[in-house]
C-alpha cells in the first residue's frame, strides 16, 4: 500500500506539470499580440508596453515558463490584474465557499442517489424501479444552469420560499471565521444565522447535486443486482438475517467500489458545475471569481485559478484511487 | 469447384447475420428505440425549420415578451422575436455543434489511442500523459480556458469541446487495441509479413469501433450541454444566433415576467441530451451484454 502511495505521488509529478504549462499557455498564446488583448483595443501604447513588462512578455518563453514555474513552486500564483492583490490571497475565501457548495451538493447527492439505487434494486422492477430510473436518467440530461434558473424562478421568485441570490442575506453582518459560512454561524452559536445560511445553501446546492445523484443512483443500483445474486447474499438470507441487514451491510459494503469511484470521478464534475451554479447564484465561489476574471480580461486570474481547481482535482482522484485500493485488497495495485 | 461454392455462400450468409441480429436487438430495446426516434425527430425538425415556421430567427417584432399564444407557440422573447422559431433553429447549431465536436474528438482521439496502443514504448508513455494531463481539468473548465485563448465564438467552442473529449476516446482506443493487438489473426497476418499500416487498418480498426460508437453517442449528449453551457457564459454562439444556451443567458432578465423565454430553450437541450443519452444506454446494452440488467 505504502509503495502503490509513493508510485502513485510520483506520477503525478508530470501531470502537475503539464497542467502548469497548459495554465502558462493561457496567456502565452493568445493568438497575436497577448499584451495588447489583455490591455484591451483602446489602451495606449505605454500601458500595453507596462502589461509587457509586468508580465515578463518580452523574454524568451523557457525563461518566462522557468519564473512562472518557481513562482509556482514557492507558491506564489501572481498578482490579480484589476486588484492588484496576490491571487493566493485573495482567492481563500472563494475556495472555502466553492468547498462548502460542493461538500453540500455531494452530500446530497450521496445521501439520495445511494438510497434511491438501494431502493431501486430493492425492488427490481417494481414501479417504484421504474420511476427512480426515469427521473435518474432526465437527471442525468438536465443542464446544471437551465436547472438553476428554474429554481430560482420556482422556489425563489413565484414561491418565495427561498433566497436566490448570495451566501447570506446582505443586512447581515458576520466577520468570517473558516469563510464556511455554516461553520461560522455556529462557532458564532447564532442559530438564526444558521438558518439563513442554509437557505441560501439550498437551491444551488440541489442543482449542483442533481446530476451526480442520478449518476450514483444508477451505479448503486447496477452494482447492488449484481452483489445481491452472489451466493453469499443467499447464504445471509438463509441465515434469516433481516432483509435491512442484508441489504445495507452485506451487499452495499461490496457494492460500494463501483459507487466509490463514481463519486470521485463526480467531484469533478461538481468542480466545473460550480462555474455555472455560482454564476447563477451570485455565489462568491471560485466560479464566480474565475468568471468575473474572464469578463475583465484578467488573464493572470484566469490562469492561477484554474491551475488551483484542476489541482484540487487531480489530488482528490489521488485521494479516491488510495481509498478505493485500501477497500479492496483484491485490486493489486503494487503489481503491474 | 462445388464444394468451394458452398463455403462462399455460406461466408455470405455468416457475414450478414451480426447486422440482422443487431437490428433484432436494438428494436427490442426500448431505450434505444426512444432515443432513436427522438434523435430523428429533431434531425427533422432541424432540417425542416423553414417550413414549420412563418417567422425569421432573428426577425424583430412589436410583439414583446408576449406569453405562448396560438400566434407564438412558445412566445416571444424581450425583442419580439418568435421563441418557436428560435428554439427549432437552435437544434440545427445544437446537432451542428454536437456533431462536429464528437467526430473531431473520435478522429484525434481514435488516431493517438491507435498509436498509443500499437506500438507502445515512448509513443504510449508521451501520449498517455497527454490524456493524463487533460483529464487532469474538469472538463468545462478546459473548455472555458481553451474559449479564453481562442476568443468566444460557436467554432471555437465546438473546437474546444472536441479538444477536452479526446482523451476519453483516446483511452478507449488505446484499451480495445491492446487486447485486440494480441489476437491471433494480429498474430497470423504480422507473421506472414504484413505491414504496420495495413494490420492498423485493416485488421485491429475495424474490431474497435463498438466501445467508440457507444461512447461517440454518449458523448454527443454532454457536447451539447457543452456547448450551451459555453453559450450560456457568453463564451460560444453570440446573438443574434439561436442557440439555446445564448438564449438562456439572454432570458436571464425576465424570469420573473416572461418565464417561457427560458422554459422552452432548456427544455429543448433536456430533450435532446435525454435521446442521445437513451440511445448511448441503449447501444451500451445491445454490445455489451454484461452491462445488461
Amino acid at each position: 500500500m505504502l509503495a502503490y502511495t509513493v508510485r502513485r505521488l510520483f506520477m503525478l509529478i508530470p501531470v502537475l506539470v503539464g497542467m502548469s504549462i497548459i495554465t502558462f499557455g493561457i496567456v502565452h498564446m493568445i493568438p497575436g499580440d497577448p499584451a495588447q488583448t489583455i490591455a484591451g483595443e483602446k489602451a495606449t501604447p505605454q500601458r500595453v508596453e507596462e502589461i509587457r513588462k509586468e508580465l515578463g512578455l518580452d523574454e524568451p518563453l523557457y525563461i518566462q515558463y522557468g519564473s512562472y514555474a518557481k513562482g509556482l513552486l514557492q507558491g506564489d500564483l501572481g498578482k490579480s490584474m484589476t486588484t492588484k492583490r496576490p491571487i493566493g490571497e485573495e482567492i481563500g475565501p472563494f475556495l472555502a465557499a466553492t468547498a462548502e457548495l460542493v461538500f453540500a451538493a455531494m452530500f446530497i447527492a450521496v445521501f439520495f442517489g445511494v438510497n434511491l439505487g438501494i431502493l431501486s434494486s430493492w425492488r427490481q422492477n417494481s414501479w417504484f424501479d421504474y420511476s427512480a430510473m426515469m427521473i435518474a436518467l432526465i437527471g442525468v440530461s438536465i443542464p446544471v444552469f437551465w436547472l438553476g434558473l428554474m429554481e430560482q424562478w420556482l422556489f425563489a421568485q413565484t414561491l418565495d420560499w427561498l433566497p436566490s441570490n448570495g451566501r447570506l442575506d446582505p443586512r447581515i453582518q458576520m466577520e468570517p471565521i473558516t469563510y464556511f459560512y455554516v461553520i461560522d454561524t455556529i462557532l458564532y452559536g447564532d442559530t438564526e444565522v444558521l438558518w439563513d445560511a442554509v437557505k441560501h445553501l439550498i437551491l444551488p446546492a440541489v442543482a449542483l447535486a442533481t446530476v451526480p445523484m442520478a449518476i450514483i443512483a444508477r451505479i448503486t443500483r447496477s452494482s447492488m443486482l449484481e452483489v445481491m445474486r452472489s451466493d453469499y447474499i443467499r447464504t445471509a438470507r438463509a441465515k434469516g438475517l433481516s432483509e435491512f441487514w442484508v441489504v445495507y451491510k452485506h451487499t452495499l459494503k461490496n457494492a460500494s467500489i463501483p459507487v466509490l469511484t463514481v463519486i470521485g470521478l463526480q467531484l469533478g464534475t461538481l468542480l466545473g458545475g460550480a462555474v455555472l451554479t455560482e454564476t447563477i447564484f451570485s455565489w462568491p465561489g471560485v466560479g464566480r471569481y474565475l468568471y468575473t476574471a474572464i469578463g475583465e480580461r484578467d488573464y493572470t486570474v484566469v490562469q492561477s485559478g484554474i491551475l488551483i481547481v484542476a489541482t484540487i482535482f487531480v489530488i482528490i482522484n489521488l485521494i479516491v484511487d488510495l481509498i478505493y485500493a485500501w477497500i479492496d485488497p483484491r485490486i493489486q495495485y503494487g503489481k503491474k | 469447384m462445388q464444394t468451394q461454392t458452398v463455403d462462399i455462400r455460406n461466408k455470405v450468409v455468416e457475414e450478414d447475420k451480426p447486422w440482422k441480429d443487431f437490428m433484432r436487438s436494438f428494436l427490442r430495446h426500448r431505450s434505444a428505440v426512444i432515443g432513436s426516434v427522438i434523435i430523428l425527430f429533431l434531425i427533422l425538425i432541424a432540417i425542416i425549420a423553414p417550413v414549420l415556421t412563418p417567422f425569421e430567427y432573428s426577425a424583430k417584432s412589436n410583439d414583446l415578451m408576449q406569453s405562448p399564444s396560438a400566434n407564438h407557440w412558445f412566445g416571444t422573447d424581450e425583442m419580439g422575436r418568435d421563441i418557436f422559431t428560435r428554439v427549432i433553429y437552435g437544434a440545427r447549431i445544437s446537432l451542428w455543434v454536437g456533431f462536429f465536436a464528437v467526430i473531431g474528438s473520435i478522429v484525434l482521439g481514435s488516431l493517438l489511442g491507435l498509436i498509443a496502443g500499437f506500438f507502445g514504448g515512448w509513443r504510449d508513455a508521451v501520449i498517455s500523459r497527454i490524456f493524463d494531463i487533460l483529464l487532469a481539468f474538469p472538463g468545462i473548465l478546459l473548455a472555458i480556458a481553451m474559449v479564453t485563448i481562442l476568443g468566444p465564438g460557436i467554432n471555437n467552442a465546438m473546437i474546444a469541446i472536441a479538444i477536452i473529449n479526446i482523451p476519453t476516446f483516446g483511452r478507449l482506443m488505446r484499451s480495445s487495441v491492446l487486447r485486440i493487438k494480441e489476437e491471433d489473426y494480429v498474430l497470423a497476418a504480422k507473421a506472414m509479413g504484413m505491414k504496420n499500416g495495413r494490420i492498423l487498418f485493416h485488421h485491429i480498426l475495424p474490431n474497435c469501433w463498438t466501445p467508440i460508437m457507444v461512447q461517440g453517442t454518449l458523448s454527443f449528449a454532454t457536447a451539447v450541454i457543452e456547448a450551451a453551457a459555453l453559450g450560456f457564459l457568453g463564451l460560444g454562439a453570440q446573438p443574434p444566433e439561436p442557440e439555446w444556451g445564448t438564449m438562456l443567458a439572454d432570458s436571464r432578465p425576465f424570469i420573473q415576467t416572461a418565464p417561457w423565454t427560458m422554459i422552452f430553450p432548456g427544455l429543448a437541450i433536456v430533450l435532446t441530451v435525454l435521446g442521445f443519452n437513451l440511445l448511448g444506454d441503449g447501444l451500451r446494452d445491445i454490445f455489451d451484454p454484461r452491462m445488461k440488467q
